[in-house]
């Protein structure tokens, strides 16, 4: 097949050239140990140059580019096993291995690690939820009804995505002050608060990744169960739903993620240690110049990333698919 | 209910239901509607009625009389959608539009407002609390000050003094309430101890705040020139005035020691004829104030072009780099003859999984110019200074922004290359083009198609790509010339938060000016995307 053919004056190409040259060097001098292993299981008589030019070269490139992925993952998870931690003595990879960071991060006083934990799985958990009903509520409306004004509305939630909620922090930050003169409960430094803000993105990110979904459910699936006897209500709630369920678990990943990584609104916002989230906590702990347990931060973002990083490989087919709607199909 | 989503399924079909058709309907609707799902909506509507009910006293309370209205006003639509037959779509918009208008759109036009205020540090509040603070801020004890008997009241964490005068009449007030005339529920030795409504503190909760008591000054009129009452040692209360003498009438602050006059200029400060103000001032608009003094300051001039410059260099530079390692991978590993693809795959979407901020982290770490693992390791024991040069330092940014962006392009690039049909191949290579040929000319336009609009919106994103920056150089190394904290490398939103919340000043107005510059940037992209993808005219 021509296409898998490396490219000429590409960089492929050119990385190939080069390799060439090194498998002919190779083989003047012979490498038996690699001939031999890779020659087992080849039905037709093995040829290392033939194997290299096909697919070798693309191995080489996959373990380099895998090397450079991967070592900050090494190296985090090397430190946050390393018992005591400074930055230097992190450097050993795997020198010593115990999970006395882990503890100490767990239990330090000064550092309410499993508070901010619990919040950041509280607060980018709700909003994920809600996130997704406001979103597919507004979706099915714009999908399955049509009213005055819906072009507009389309139009305006396309445009309001592209104006992140971050630029309009100084005015969050006022109008959470004013929410808190009259109604400390929902105002600044409180979880509601923060959620109540992450909520304005909702309709403006994710409903047309939705809207387009709610598109692809045939209308006439509606019609029966209209015929049925079914109100609007119930279609949406124990038809369209269950229907349009990859979609949801899509939206509220990207909206859970989001929440998690958001720090400007939450640093703002959240201003006691113990309401803080860990993206804000971890940031400003490790920012202390005092704080010297590299050990234990690491471990502390091992356990931070490991359910987002599990989530995300879990469930990566439809974040792929969902990363990419409207523009590749 | 259900008449309207007949019509908008059939929608673009000329006919209109007959009064039959919508009277089948309603019935089936009204059918299907059980006694459960009633009780649910009247259960929801009246948790959201309570709770604006209190939102309504409350606000009352406070005499903020437009947001009262505001409140007033959603709340009477709220119920009117929900009970309405008709509105069926506003049934399911309204919770959203809610939220976006008040934390997406109206903070937006508010930052706007912003931008033409003083806002900030010294310019918090109304003229009126100015006054009020300049006064407490310099209360002085009367010497021939009466005494007068003080019990600490405490009303819900809002502390009080129940004052009796010398005379023996008892009045009660706090920090925001001039003192009023009570009548004590319990007097002991002709000293009032207790009122209703209000909680005597004990002696021992005195003690374990005292430092909120001695703050305490109580008004003793409407007229702050009267001064305060205050109370060393929660017993025994003076009257304190104020060395200041605020003249409502010329709109004056005199300081009564040296004489000094300092009046309202309009500069959003008591200012004396020399220049000197005294703070704090209060909240006024000032025009275009503060995008002329981020332009024509040189001290703040030259932060703001190199910032700007910066910001997009760094989100093109980013772009560029994670695209073509993107797509250059994705060439790679497109051939069904390669195994263990998947493998490499997972490999290398991790670093686009683990959260961003960990891992811009993790990265400042391993930079750490004297103990990091990449100067120590990787590079032997050198001395490179990833951080804190600023050319280093925005290199980088970059390099740390093309480990976190690379899998994205590649998850997008592979997408995209597998789309198109292997006729392709076939039918150029009949035609005699070599595989560079069929790729330059055939694969290359049709992927950059399908990704321009990705590309458009990565740009975006990286223009604001607020973690990278603050969690790995935190915007440094800091620019020491400059007035306001900034660094090499700040891009324009980390320049906007740290202008807003760190250092010693907190400059809203001039903020929010930045904020404009980056609305405005991020306009012309968005119209720049729209025209170019035309997605806003295939919205139907």
């Amino acid at each position: 097949m021509s296409n898998q053919q490396p490219i000429p004056g590409s960089d492929a190409g050119l990385l190939e050239g080069e390799l060439r040259e090194q498998r002919d060097a190779a083989r003047v001098g012979g490498d038996p140990r690699l001939e031999r292993a890779a020659a087992v299981p080849a039905k037709r008589p093995f040829r290392f140059g033939r194997w290299f030019k096909a697919t070798g070269w693309r191995h080489l490139v996959g373990l380099v580019v895998v090397a450079f992925a991967l070592f900050p993952v090494v190296f985090v998870i090397s430190s946050s096993l390393n018992p005591n931690g400074t930055l230097t003595g992190s450097n050993a990879l795997f020198s010593q291995i115990g999970f006395d960071a882990y503890a100490r991060i767990l239990t330090n006083p000064q550092v309410p690690f499993t508070t901010w934990f619990a919040n950041t799985l509280i607060i980018a958990g709700v909003t994920a939820i809600l996130t997704v009903f406001l979103g597919a509520l507004a979706a099915y409306a714009f999908s399955r009804m049509r009213f005055t004004g819906r072009r507009f509305g389309l139009i305006t939630i396309v445009v309001v995505q592209m104006f992140p909620q971050m630029l309009a922090v100084v005015a969050i930050f006022l109008v959470m002050t004013a929410i808190s003169d009259w109604f400390p409960a929902i105002g600044l430094n409180t979880h509601i608060g923060l959620i109540m803000v992450y909520l304005g993105g909702a309709l403006g990110v994710n409903t047309y990744l939705m809207y387009g979904y709610f598109n692809t459910i045939p209308a006439s699936i509606d019609e029966a169960a209209k015929i049925d006897g079914a109100g609007h209500a119930r279609i949406f709630f124990t038809i369209i739903l269950r229907l349009v369920a990859p979609i949801l678990a899509v939206v509220a990943l990207l909206s859970f993620i989001f929440s998690v990584n958001e720090y400007v609104v939450a640093s703002v916002i959240l201003i006691d240690t113990e309401n803080q989230t860990l993206a804000v906590g971890l940031t400003k702990l490790v920012s202390n110049p005092r704080y010297a347990d590299w050990a234990a931060f690491s471990a502390g973002a091992v356990i931070a990333a490991l359910p987002v990083v599990l989530l995300f490989l879990y469930l990566q087919k439809y974040i792929v698919g969902g990363l990419s709607a409207g523009a590749v199909k | 209910m259900s008449t309207t989503i007949d019509e908008d399924v059939a929608a673009g079909s000329a006919t209109p239901p007959t009064k039959r058709q919508k009277r089948a309907a309603r019935i089936a609707d009204a059918a299907s509607g059980g006694i459960r799902s009633i009780l649910v909506k009247l259960l929801l509507l009246g948790i959201v009625d309570a709770i604006a009910v209190y939102a309504i006293l409350v606000l009352a309370l406070s005499q903020e009389w437009l947001v009262l209205a505001v409140v007033v006003g959603v709340t009477a639509l709220v119920n009117w959608i929900y009970f309405s037959r008709r509105a069926l779509p506003a049934k399911y918009l309204t919770p959203g539009v809610i939220f976006l208008v008040l934390f997406q759109v109206f903070v937006l036009v508010y930052t706007g407002y912003i931008a033409f205020t003083n806002y900030g540090t010294g310019h918090n509040g109304s003229k009126e609390q100015a006054v009020s603070s300049l006064m407490a801020a310099s209360l002085e004890r009367v010497p021939d000050s009466p005494t007068y008997q003080v019990t600490v009241v405490d009303q819900l964490g809002t502390l009080g003094l129940l004052v009796t005068d010398p005379s023996g009449e008892a009045s009660l007030g706090t920090t925001e309430q001039q003192l009023q005339p009570v009548d004590p529920s319990e007097v002991d030795g002709g000293k009032a101890v207790a009122v209703d409504g209000w909680t005597t503190l004990q002696f021992s909760d005195v003690i374990a705040r005292t430092n909120e008591i001695t703050e305490l000054a109580v008004p003793f009129s409407d007229d702050p020139n009267d001064g305060a009452i205050r109370t060393p040692d929660g017993s025994s209360g003076y009257l304190y005035t104020s060395n200041l003498e605020y003249d409502e009438a010329a709109g004056t602050m005199t300081d009564l020691t040296t004489g000094t006059v300092y009046s309202d200029t309009g500069t959003g400060a008591f200012t004396a004829e020399d220049g000197t103000e005294i703070l704090p001032g209060w909240q006024i608009t000032v025009g275009f104030d503060n995008f002329v003094r981020a332009v024509t300051d040189t001290r703040l001039a030259g932060p703001l072009v190199y910032v700007t410059l910066w910001t997009f260099a760094f989100a093109l530079i980013s772009v560029a780099t994670t695209f073509f390692l993107g797509l250059f991978l994705a060439i790679v590993f497109n051939d069904m003859r390669m195994k263990g693809r998947r493998y490499y795959r997972v490999a290398m979407i991790i670093p686009y999984a683990i959260p961003s901020f960990l891992s811009a982290l993790v990265w400042a770490g391993m930079m750490n110019e004297s103990f990091g693992f990449i100067n120590q390791v990787i590079f032997g024991g050198a001395s490179i200074p990833w951080l804190t040069d600023p050319w280093m330092a925005k290199l980088s940014v970059i390099i740390v922004n093309l480990w976190l962006g690379f899998p994205y392009m590649f998850l997008i690039c592979t997408g995209a290359l597998q789309s198109i049909p292997d006729d392709v191949n076939e039918a150029s290579s009949i035609d005699g083009a070599s595989p560079w040929q069929t790729f330059r000319h055939i694969k290359l336009p049709l992927l950059l198609v399908s990704v321009a609009p990705l590309l458009i919106a990565s740009f975006a994103f990286n223009f604001n790509n607020f973690n990278v920056i603050y969690m790995l150089t935190n915007g440094g190394p800091r620019d020491t010339s400059a007035p306001i904290p900034v660094g090499f490398t700040d891009i324009l939103i980390s320049m906007v938060y740290k202008v807003a919340f760190t250092g010693q000043n907190r400059d809203y107005g001039l903020a929010a000016a930045y904020s404009i510059i980056i609305f405005i940037v991020v306009a012309v992209i968005s119209i720049i995307a729209f025209r170019r993808t035309k997605s806003l005219e295939e919205i139907n």
